[in-house]
This record gives structure tokens, sequence and C-alpha cells, in this order.
């Protein structure tokens, strides 16, 4: 019993101690913060602030709808990335695959916004995912040919992404005649909404990727091989596996989910593009892998984390008059925690506590410092 | 005992009831350990038995549990390498802890510069200091030459010299013979004796009882954790120390019985292969082995067996010449196809290539076969199979571990590559290649897995055993075939070759008089 306990503690310490943390520092800056301007000191502020954000994400049926509909392109998101790092491979432009899988959904969404629900969804969903797909492809076939890093391939496709963003939606798919550049609606290829007011399907669809996740990773021989290589590559050259091959299926894969995360965003809430399209989810989705320590499980409960505390902010802001962005401030300091843990772990004298990513080859600083594994 | 032995005088160096737990094992229990100055004293034992421990403890690496440390009858708390080497302990560890692209000089006083009035380094007093030492100890080097030049015999006495430069009057040798030759050892051990007589203590680690019976004045061994015994060489044999250490009887020869050899089976032609900067490191070499037979490769680390290797399973291209199996050539083949056709292949670092530590011992048996039946059913991974087999394989290889799933990281060193034997000589097999495959391992399992490799020869496998241990290959090859620069220099039959003359091979080529002075039948090994 008590083993289980300690294996559950070596799992759990270091999400729980971050959050913990990050809420602390949160909490000093919002009472810091309102002191600077008014002078006030009122500890009881940000205990406001935190019940607004609770209450504002799972204190009524409808909150709880609207931080499931968030939670899920921040999963698809999540596990875009997780998958990377499993395969030793830091995708850090989930948010260009993101840009393109939404890119890829509205022009195929539009043409279709008159078809049947039944067609104009699954298609459009799945032009998105061959939208991030192939975003995620270049980084990985240029990894595998040249060497060239992921992690600068993958900012720079980013950027890229913006910018086809933009010249797509103020060219080809402007509406003529709106006063700002803008799509048209995707129409019958929107979401259809099954709980609530906006709880779209993606509820559904969004956690079975996660146990298809689950599934590729631990039940089939492509998963043992992306896990091996990502554990050792190697390990994985002297066992006869590609690791050329590999990292471009893993990037392609890692891709559509994030493609699939895009689409879901588009599809399920905007609806249609304009030139400054843009949400956080794919930055959000490398905290998100990370505090779910790039398990199934794991990154749908960050997920959901991530998700409340989206959809109580503006709560938080109307009934305890903290500014949305602190929940910005609590994420970035989540994260800060977690990339820290060695820190962590020395303070805390947490010697057996895990970040999940030990089976990885890829740390960040062994990320930032390009190894050349691949031959 | 002390009647005979000259040194009576106080220990130099003294560690009492030294205790060290680690989350599972008592590393070290109450271990006791005197060193007299001037005296070599050997401290045997496997490898997990606690020496390592011992000599961090002792290097101020790490702190004991219980215990105390006396230098010179005065107890000290070691804060750390630092402090160690200011009290005059110094260690040289078995991989060099210098760089190639420094001058000798440079590595000695790293970290120790004495500096002139300006803060410029002072050479002239540096390099004054270490021609004198050399001078007193019998091996003088030229300071100016840079370390990634000398070979390695010589680069292990800039270490010596290093730890001489900070006055050091403990030395612990970390199995300091491991990557010498027999001729670097005798000169090694010159050294050592000087160093000695001029009344420095020596601490030799070592888990090679002949150099041990040779070199020291006494013995300690450890086993588990604990002493188990002191010896003196003049009292004490091979045998008795081996059973110390284990704990039992051990057969130190194998019982290897005659070969059978039958057609060639592995047959290379011509092979030329480059190194990962380009070079040529594997000049057109011709050999050849016959199934139920094992060719040993000696060789000093370095010389292209690495490469010649990596070429024959698949892991390198060639860049000219044929590698045939069984009259099937497999030449540039990729590693699975060349796995297919029967070859098993035991890698040098298991660490990094025969096993993927973080994985359980299950996954790792199937590291090379998870593509096929039963393993694999289509996509997908079939957990039971995989299971089963490793349920059969711990079984039948003595693996000793809790369960299937451990970590592979939970295996002492001995285990570790009983996993990858077991995996690597339970698929059908027509060729195994062995690249030093018991490095580093306690005599128990070096035991195991050459009887291993004796069953496989007799089972009809060819073998290709490439090792930097002299006597391994010795101990198992039918033929010895030496690699040299690339080349094979020499082939000798396994049964009378003759330790010098093979060492001699390695170490020089054979250059003095090619063709002359070494003695037996020379010619290529194909």
């Amino acid at each position: 019993m008590t083993r289980r306990l300690s294996r559950a503690w070596s799992v759990l310490a270091l999400p729980i101690i971050s959050i913990v943390l990050s809420v602390i520092v949160g909490s000093l800056v919002i009472i810091f913060s309102q002191w600077l301007v008014t002078g006030e000191l009122n500890p009881g502020l940000a205990l406001d602030a935190y019940g607004a954000l609770v209450s504002g994400s799972v204190g009524s049926e409808r909150a709880i709808v609207n931080t499931l509909d968030n939670t899920m392109p921040l999963l698809l998101g999540g596990l875009a990335v997780g998958l990377g790092f499993k395969a030793g491979l830091f995708n850090i432009g989930v948010q260009g695959q993101f840009l393109m899988g939404a890119l890829g959904s509205v022009i195929v969404g539009v043409q279709l916004s008159d078809s049947p629900v039944i067609v104009a969804v699954p298609v459009s969903l799945a032009a998105g995912m061959i939208f991030g797909a192939a975003w995620g492809f270049i980084p990985g076939f240029l990894k595998a040919v040249s060497g060239a890093h992921e992690v600068v391939t993958t900012i720079m496709l980013n950027f890229v992404a913006i910018a086809i963003l933009a010249a797509a939606v103020s060219g080809p798919l402007n509406v003529i005649g709106s006063a700002s550049p803008q799509t048209l609606p995707v129409g019958n290829a929107s979401l259809p909404v099954i709980l609530g007011r906006n709880g779209t399907i993606a509820i559904i669809y969004a956690p079975i990727m996660a146990v298809l996740y689950g599934f590729l990773l631990f039940r089939t021989t492509r998963g043992f091989e992306i896990r091996i290589a990502g554990a050792s590559p190697d390990a994985a050259r002297y066992a006869g596996m590609s690791p050329r091959h590999l990292i471009i299926w893993t990037m392609t894969v890692s891709g559509m989910l994030g493609g699939m995360a895009g689409a879901t965003d588009l599809l399920g809430a905007t609806h249609t593009m304009t030139t400054t399209y843009s949400t956080t989810v794919g930055f959000d989705a490398i905290a998100v892998a990370l505090l779910g320590r790039t398990s199934p499980l794991g990154i749908v409960l960050a997920a959901l984390l991530f998700g409340a505390m989206r959809t109580g902010a503006s709560a938080m802001q109307i009934q305890a008059g903290v500014p949305a962005d602190l929940v910005g401030v609590l994420q970035a300091t989540i994260l800060f925690f977690l990339v820290v843990s060695p820190v962590i772990k020395r303070i805390f004298r947490l010697k057996g506590a895990k970040t999940g990513l030990e089976d990885s080859a890829t740390t960040f600083t062994a990320t930032y410092g390009g190894e050349a594994t691949i031959r | 005992m002390t009647s005979e032995s000259p040194q009576v005088r106080a220990p130099a160096l003294e560690m009492r009831g030294i205790t060290k737990r680690y989350p599972g094992v008592v590393a070290n229990d109450a271990i006791d350990l005197d060193i007299r100055p001037g005296e070599i004293h050997a401290l045997l034992g496997e490898n997990g038995a606690g020496k390592t421990t011992l000599m961090n403890i002792l290097y101020g690496l790490a702190r004991p549990d219980a215990g105390q440390i006396l230098i010179d009858g005065t107890e000290v708390q070691l804060s750390g390498p630092s402090d160690a080497i200011r009290r005059g302990i110094s260690m040289v560890h078995q991989h060099f802890m210098l760089v190639p692209v420094l001058t000798v000089a440079e590595n000695i006083v790293l970290g120790e510069e004495s500096t002139t009035r300006g803060g410029f380094l002072d050479r002239n007093e540096a390099h004054k200091r270490i021609i004198d030492l050399g001078r007193r100890f019998g091996f003088e080097v030229d300071p100016e030459v840079r370390v990634g030049s000398l070979s390695v015999g010589w680069q292990q006495r800039v270490e010596i010299l290093k730890a001489l430069y900070r006055d050091a009057k403990v030395l612990v040798l970390d199995e300091p013979t491991a990557v010498l030759t027999p001729q670097e050892t005798q000169e090694i051990f010159e050294v050592l004796r000087r160093l000695a007589a001029e009344g420095h203590s020596i601490v030799f680690i070592s888990h090679k009882l002949y150099e041990v019976l040779e070199i020291a004045d006494r013995i300690t061994v450890v086993r588990r954790g604990k002493v188990v015994g002191q010896r003196i060489p003049s009292e004490t044999n091979e045998e008795d120390l081996a059973e110390l250490m284990v704990g039992r009887e051990v057969s130190l020869t194998v019982d290897r019985g005659e070969s059978h050899p039958a057609a060639a089976a592995l047959q290379v032609q011509g092979l030329v292969v480059r190194d990962d900067r380009g070079n040529e490191v594997v000049h057109a070499i011709d050999l050849e082995v016959r199934s139920g037979e094992i060719l040993g490769i000696a060789g000093v680390a370095g010389n292209g067996q690495d490469e010649l290797i990596e070429a024959i399973v698949g892991l390198r291209r060639p860049t000219g010449g044929t590698v045939t199996l069984e009259g099937v050539d497999i030449t540039g083949l990729k590693s699975r196809d060349v796995y297919e056709h029967g070859v098993g292949y035991v890698p040098a670092d298991r660490h990094r290539f025969g096993l993927v530590l973080s994985f359980s011992i299950a996954d790792n048996l199937v590291l090379t076969s998870y593509h096929r039946k039963p393993y694999s059913r289509g996509l997908l991974r079939d957990d039971v199979a995989i299971r089963e087999s490793a349920e059969e394989q711990i079984k039948a290889f003595d693996i000793r571990t809790p369960s299937a799933d451990a970590k592979a990281s939970t295996l002492s060193g001995g285990n570790q590559q009983k996993v990858v034997i077991a995996r690597e000589f339970s698929h059908d097999l027509r060729l195994l290649v062995l690249d030093q495959p018991t490095r580093g391992l306690d005599v128990g399992s070096i035991e195991f897995i050459h009887k291993q490799t004796i069953a496989k020869r007799d089972a009809g496998v060819a073998i290709l055993l490439v090792s930097a241990e002299l006597d391994e290959i010795l101990e198992l090859s039918d033929r010895i075939a030496v690699i040299y620069r690339g080349q094979l220099v020499g082939l000798r039959d396994g049964r009378t070759a003759d330790k010098n003359d093979v060492g001699l091979l390695m170490a020089t080529g054979g250059r003095p008089g090619d063709d002359g002075t070494t003695t037996g039948e020379t010619g290529s090994a194909a």
C-alpha cells in the first residue's frame, strides 16, 4: 500500500507542486498589482478571484459545457506535442499546424457550407488534418534528410503559417464587400452541437483520439518503435529501426493532430476566419503535454485544467475585477515550474519524482544543444 | 603475517567501519581497510561488490553513513575531490580525465595553474617540475606534446604524473590495465613499483586475479559490500582468490572441447570501411569464419574493429568489398535484413546500443525481434507472447530479476548483459558477432556467457569474437586474427597461440622484421 502510494506520489508530485506554486505566484500578482494601482493591500482579493475562476468554469452546467468545449483543441494539441516528445522530437510548431489546420478546414468548409452535415463536417475536418499533417511533414522531412533541427524549423514554419493564413484570407478567401478581410462562414460544416448551448461533437472525438494515442504508443509495433527511438536513438538504430522514417512519420501524425485541433476550433467556435485569426492553443499545448507527462490520461486532465482556466477567466474579470490575463500568468508559471523541475526536486527533496520525460532522450537542454544522433 | 612484510609502520590511510547504504542495498557494510606507506594494496572484487563506492567515499564523492577515514592517524571529513587531493589522495580513473587537444603540461597543471606576477601562466616552473618528476620515477615525457598524440599507456602515465604533481601520497588506480596490452601492463607495473619504493601508497583496483598476484603486497577481497578476506600473494593462488571473490568455487578456464568447423559461413573479401569522418579505417580486409568455430579478433581499441563489425552487421555501409553469409551476398544490407539472414549481434556498449535502460526487461528481450511473429500480429504488439517468451528466457538464461516488468536499469551489469545475450542467442542463428561480450562483468557472469558461447559454437554457429581482453580471445578462440591499423596482421591457432606473441602483434603490427620475428604461421585469415 505504501509502495503504491509512493509510486503515485512520484508521478503526481511535480505536476501538483507546479500547480500549487503557480497559484501562490498568481495570488501575489493579484494582491500586489492591486496594491500598486490602488494602494490597498487586500489578501482576500486573491481568494475572490480564484473563487470566481472556479465557479466560472465548473460552477454551472453551462460553465461545464464551455469548459469541455475549450478543452478539446487543447487536448488535441497536447497529444500532438506529447507524441513528438515520446519520439524524442520537440514539436514546438503545433501553433503553425493548428493555423494550417484551421485554414484547411475553412477552405473546404466554405465550399461545403450548403452540403449535408454528414458530408460537410467530416470532409472539412479531414481537410484540416491533412493541412496540419503536411505542415508537420515538412520539418520531419527536413530533419530526416539534412538533420535540420525541428525546434528551429517548426518555429520558423509558425511564422510562415501566419503569413499564408493572412494572404489567403485577404486574397482568395476574402468576401467581396466586407469591411475587413474575412471568409464566408462554414455553414453546415460547423461541428454539430450535442451538449448544452455550444458543446460540439469534439467532446466525443477528441477523447477518442486520446485513447487512440495511448493505443498507438503502447499496443502497436509502431508505437514501440517510437518509444524506443525516443528513449535511445542509438538502440533504435541497432535494433534495425529506421530513425529517418520514424521522424517523418511521427512529425506528420503530430502535425495531423495539431491540424485537427485547429479545425476543431474553427469549425466548432469561430466558424469563419479573419486575417488576425489566432489562438494560443498551439503554445499552451506544450504546457499541457508536459503537465500531463505525455501520458494519454495525463494530457486529458491537463487539458481540462487549462480549458477550465480559459473558461473561468472572463467570470474572474467580471466578478472579481482581476484581468483575465491572469490565466496566462498561471499557465506560464506552471510551465516554468515544470521546466525547472530539477530545482523543484532539490528544494522539495523529491528524489524519486519524475517528469514523465525521463524515457525520452529529448530534454530541453539537449533539444537546444542539438545532439546529432541521426546518421 | 607481518614478519615477512617490510612495512610495519603505521598506516598512511585507514578506513574504519565504513558503511554506505543506498535504497535497497548496503553498498559498503562496515568495511575496514588500511593502506601502509610504500605499499601496493590490491582491492579485489566483482563488479557491484562495493569497490567503487568505497573509493568514491575515499575520494570525497560520497559520504559514508557510518565509519571513519584516518589519514596518518588523524580522522578527516572529506568534503569533495578537491579536499581529498589536498590531503594527498589522488585517483586515476579507468576513463582518463585528460583533454586531448592540450599539451601534457597543460593537462597536468589544469586547475592548479601557477601564475606569474602579471597573471600569466608560469610555464617554465610547471615544465621543470614535470620533467623532474618523470625523471625521478623513470618515465620522462615531453611536456610540450599534445596528449591526444600519446598512446594509451603514456596517457595513463600522464594521469599518474598529474597525481604526483599534486603531491599525492595515496594513489588509487581503478582497473588501470583494462585498456593496456600485456607489454604496456608490464611497463606500468614497473612505474608502480618505483612509486611504492619511493614511499607512495597505491590502491590497485582490479578483478584480474593474476595481475593482482603479480603486483600487490597485500590483497583485500570484498564481496557484497563486505571484506571477506585479506591475503598475501605468496600465500594464495588464483583459485583461492576467485573463490573468495565469488563465494563459491568457479572454473577459471572454459572447458571448450574440440571444435568441429564445417563449411565457411561468413566470408569477407576486400572489405573497405570508412569511419564517421570519412577516413578509411578498414583496409581491404579478408576473413572467413566457418560454422562451428570461433574466430577471435584481437586488437587494441581503435584499430578499425568497431567499423569492421558495424559493416558486417549492417550498421555501416562499406565502401568496397563484399560480405557473404553462407553464399548469400549481404553486403550493404540494412541491419534489419542482416538480422533476418540469421545474424545475432552483441554490441560492445550495452547501455548505449544493446539495451534501453528505461524500458522493461520484456521489452528489451524483443528489441531486435519485436516486428516478427509471434511478438507482432499485423500492426499490433502481442503482449502475451512477449511476456511468455520473456519469462522463458529469464529462466533459461538465469537473469536475476523480480519480474519481467522490471526496468533494465534495475539489473546488475552481469544480468543486463544476460538480457542482451538471451535475446541475440535465441533466434535462428547462422552467425554470431560478439563485441566485448564480457567487458566489465563479474567472474560468475563471464563464466556463464563463455559457456553459452561455446554451446552455440558446438551447435554449429559461426562466431566472430572481438575483444580488447586478450585473455578472453585466447580462452575462447579456435583461431585468432590480429587487427592492427585496419589490417589483419597475423593469424594464430587458438590453442597454441602465445600471449606475448599476440600482444606484440597487437601493439606493433609485427613491424620489427614483419615476417621473421613473429612465430607461428602467419597469413591472412581467409
